[in-house]
């Protein structure tokens, strides 16, 4: 199967970058927006084709689908190590484009809509351009450092987009949190791409995750405090990818970036930069699981489950509707997570790493739907806040339906999509680790709970009476949300487990009805305990509240996360360590160098004042070295 | 050859001028007064090429000839030299070398 | 009788020598370096170059001296004082000068020179030969040199000369 074009997927979306972003000041923004969205439906297409060719075409060779790689080498190291660009396409890969496309064209062409009279329109355009350039690498790379580069490429798009009303305060210290956090993450991603490249001799995809190979087999040789080098390196990479997925304690900077616009949040900061830790755990599952039997996956399975309960107890608490969403997305990212953490490898032992990037393609959808839908919602209000919503059912149908959908997608309801993707995820905990079952049926609960309580809080509650009449939003707003909207409805029904397992053979995989039982009880409970609360107004839940008393301000102040950080990072490394390194910069290094500097000024100005400008000093001292160079060579040089 | 005189004598001569002239060139203010230092330091060295002529090659006359070309040059040059002093002149109304430094650092 | 007149030549040039480099008069020290020419000019015919001798006259007593006697009359008061340097000054140079003359002196009084004794006298017929040769050891060539050199240090020193000002003038009016 011939695979060249795909690499038109990402290089079209950047080919718009580059006209955009060079002639942003002549395109009108109608046709700025227009040209985005032609790119990235070529690009859409094309993805798809690939897919269709891959599924059903060419891909499964013998029962199982096989690797493609089409690869040129870049910069050799050594003769076994080196650097190649390329595309690989294998199950997950395609899924992911297929993911990325979509939700990016979704939110481009919603974007037409939303950011419309906005200065910067064609600036955000670029941008969206270049993050979902970025993102298509991301997902095609071949080996570790391609998939870095593509990493820190949708990190700097991320930054720009979060930073896009570079006016306002916040938003540019938001951009800034969410650039470092994340940064400061790669550094053990690369860190451990180093170790790996070191101690393999290879930064190959294929090469690493063979399960005969010689870099999985060999993960004995090297120990180093008790555990493999190569799981350290796992290690690593799992905290690069854990902040890039905003995985606990790496998840400060998420709730900040929503201080970017709402399509923004959508696209990245739902459905696919944060999903690209676990797309990266995902790449190097074999990896994961066979070395030191598993050691790294188990760490990437209780982050994942503790960062879910976390972000489910946060979420409960916030006010701003994008923050509920983003504490959502953490708690599902950690679901995911958590899914990859307890899967094992052959057939159907393989159910968690499928259901982790089933609900990786669900929760795409329905949660850039919610971005989207709450992004109209804002727009329609001028508000984040809850308190400045209720009752919007009847200004905003479609919105409201469509959230509606997504909500219950979100909660686990039969037959949304999230039902059978949650179910999956549940079911790979259920027979691997217990403790983690009862967190993910807990969380389901929390999230189906904090979820309506948006819902119900925005659209039905208290009749708010606004000052201008909130009214639907326009049509390139909603086709976006009913497109999202079906896709959520009917996309649990398709067989994933036929298609994406790690051993790439594929299984079938059944429902488990007890376990679905449960947690369709438990999502139903939430719903219902938030109907009880929030549908109308009352005041249950202050109750509640102060019931919990310090509790609820703990969680309401996000567990005081933020404020631990900045006590670290000022008090303890800015006074204790970085000042005096920079008084010792200042007082010793410095002070060296402009000493001699300054001492180079005084001596040359005397030296200055021998060049005096009358030409007998300048023969006076022609003569004079002349005379000494006569004496030494002809008295004192004579043998 | 001048008889009873050696050529360390005429020699002794020519340096004691030739260092004239350098000392003349050293102390001297005046523009004109350093061209005419120069003068006695090209005679000096005139003298001794002529010298040195007369009294080791006695068959050539290559001193002679350069003694002329010398002369030349050194005709040469003064003309230039009171060309410029007096534009120097015309320019800053002096010919002292004090005033003559713009061109120092 | 010749040893006198040569140490009598070689009082004549050095004294006038001294006296011209040292002499406050401006106009005083140009006729000084005259007498030394001249002194110059005399040992030149002791040595029997008569020809060299008369170019030493006419070139340098007679062209160079009137030159300078004229820029010297153009530019100063012909009484005008010099300024003269500091007296440290003078001594520095002096020794300095003292010592170079040591150095010289050592090195020519060390010195073993092949004198051959002769006394051949050079006719004009000679050195024009000589200068106007094209043969080996010929010096047509510096000759042709020396004079492109003095005709472009003749023009060089009309147009240093008429200067700047004379243009400006032009232009002005």
């Amino acid at each position: 199967m011939d695979i060249t074009y795909t690499i038109l997927i990402p290089l079209i979306p950047l080919a718009v970058f580059l006209l955009l972003g060079i002639f942003s000041q002549k395109i009108k923004p109608a046709v700025s927006g227009l040209i985005g969205v032609v790119g990235l439906s070529t690009s859409t297409l094309l993805s798809f084709y690939t897919a269709y060719q891959y599924f059903f075409v060419h891909g499964k060779i013998n029962g199982v689908y096989q690797a493609i790689v089409q690869k040129t080498t870049w910069m050799n190291f050594t003769d076994n190590l080196h650097i190649d660009m390329g595309v690989l396409i294998d199950p997950i890969s395609v899924m992911m484009l297929i993911v990325v496309s979509i939700v990016s064209l979704m939110v481009h062409i919603y974007s037409i809509g939303y950011m419309k009279g906005d200065d910067g329109f064609t600036r955000f355009f670029s941008f969206l351009s270049l993050f979902s350039f970025s993102m298509f690498g991301l997902v095609l790379a071949t080996n570790l450092f391609q998939i870095y580069i593509f990493w820190e490429l949708v990190g700097v798009s991320s930054y720009l987009l979060i930073g896009y009303y570079y006016t306002i305060p916040s938003a540019v210290s938001a951009g800034k949190k969410a650039f470092i956090v994340t940064r400061f993450a790669d550094l053990g991603f690369l860190i451990g791409i180093l170790i790996i490249g070191y101690y393999t001799g290879t930064y190959d995809f294929e090469t690493l995750n063979n399960p005969e190979g010689a870099a999985i087999l060999n993960w004995t040789s090297t120990s180093f405090m008790g555990l493999s080098v190569l799981t350290w390196a796992l290690i690593l990479i799992f905290i690069g990818g854990a902040g890039k997925s905003a995985m606990f304690p790496l998840h400060i900077w998420l709730p900040d970036a929503m201080e970017g616009p709402t399509p923004v949040s959508a696209l990245i900061h739902a459905a696919t930069m944060v999903v690209a830790g676990v797309y990266l755990v995902a790449r190097l599952f074999p990896m994961y699981y066979f070395v030191e039997d598993g050691f790294a996956l188990n760490i990437v399975a209780y982050v994942g489950g503790f960062s879910s309960l976390f972000a489910a107890i946060i979420a409960i608490t916030q006010t701003d509707i994008k923050r509920v969403l983003a504490f959502s997305t953490m708690s599902q990212l950690g679901y995911m997570m958590m899914a990859l953490g307890v899967s094992g490898y052959n057939g159907h032992e393989g159910v968690g790493y499928m259901a982790s990037m089933f609900h990786l393609f669900t929760h795409a959808m329905f949660k850039a739907l919610l971005f989207l839908g709450a992004g109209s919602v804002i727009h329609a209000v001028h508000s984040n806040y809850l308190k400045d919503m209720g009752g919007l059912r009847k200004y905003m149908p479609i919105t409201n339906a469509t959230f509606l959908i997504a909500a219950l997608a979100i909660s686990g309801v039969f037959p949304l999509s999230g039902f059978w993707s949650k179910d999956e995820i549940l079911v790979a905990a259920f027979e691997h680790n217990m403790l983690l079952y009862v967190v993910g049926v807990f969380v389901a609960g929390l999230t189906a709970f904090y979820m309506f309580r948006i819902y119900f809080g925005i659209f039905w509650g208290k009749d708010t009476q606004y000052k201008h009449a909130p009214h639907e939003s326009p049509l390139s707003m909603t086709i976006p949300l009913i497109v999202l909207a079906l896709i959520t409805i009917f996309s649990g029904f398709i067989h994933f487990s036929e298609f994406i397992a790690p051993d790439r053979i594929g299984f079938e995989a059944h429902l488990n009805y007890p376990l679905a039982a449960i947690a369709t009880a438990v999502g139903l409970t939430g719903i219902v305990l938030s109907y009880i609360f929030y549908k109308k107004e009352n005041d249950l839940a202050d109750k509640f509240a102060n019931a919990f008393g310090v509790f609820y301000k703990w969680t309401y102040n996000k567990f005081y996360f933020d404020e631990i950080y900045l006590f670290v990072t000022k008090k303890i490394i800015f006074n204790l360590i970085a000042a005096p390194i920079a008084k010792f910069d200042k007082k010793i290094v410095d002070a060296t160098m402009e000493g001699i500097g300054n001492k180079t000024v005084v001596i040359s100005k005397r030296i200055k004042g021998m060049q005096s400008g009358k030409v007998q000093d300048y023969a006076f001292s022609f003569i004079a070295g002349t005379v000494i160079l006569a004496i030494v060579f002809i008295y004192l040089w004579t043998n | 050859m001048i008889a009873g005189i050696s050529i360390y004598e005429i020699l002794t001569v020519t340096s004691i001028l030739f260092f004239i002239g350098v000392y003349g060139f050293l102390t001297r203010k005046n523009l004109i007064s350093i061209l005419m230092s120069i003068e006695l330091i090209l005679n000096a060295s005139i003298i001794n090429f002529v010298v040195i002529n007369k009294y080791l090659y006695p068959d050539m006359l290559q001193g002679v000839v350069f003694s002329i070309f010398i002369i030349a040059v050194a005709a040469a040059e003064t003309a230039l030299a009171v060309a410029i002093i007096i534009n120097l002149y015309r320019q800053i109304a002096s010919v002292e070398v004090k005033d003559t430094e713009i061109m120092k650092y | 009788m010749e040893r006198y007149i040569f140490y009598i030549l070689a009082a004549i040039i050095i004294v006038s020598a001294i006296a011209s480099v040292t002499s406050k008069k401006m106009l005083r020290s140009v006729i000084y370096l005259l007498f030394t020419l001249c002194g110059i000019a005399g040992i030149y015919f002791l040595i029997d170059y008569n020809f060299l001798a008369a170019i030493q006259l006419t070139v340098y007593a007679g062209g160079i001296i009137v030159l300078i006697i004229f820029s010297v009359v153009l530019i100063h008061h012909i009484e005008m004082e010099l300024e003269v340097a500091k007296l440290s000054k003078k001594i520095i140079t002096g020794l300095a000068c003292a010592i170079g003359l040591g150095v010289f002196l050592t090195t020519i009084y060390s010195h073993q020179f092949n004198v051959v004794e002769n006394f051949n006298s050079t006719t004009t017929e000679q050195i024009g030969l000589k200068l106007l040769s094209y043969e080996a050891g010929g010096f047509i060539l510096p000759f042709e040199v020396i004079s492109i050199l003095l005709l472009a240090s003749m023009i060089g020193a009309i147009v240093i000369a008429k200067g700047k000002k004379l243009t400006d003038k032009n232009e002005s009016k």
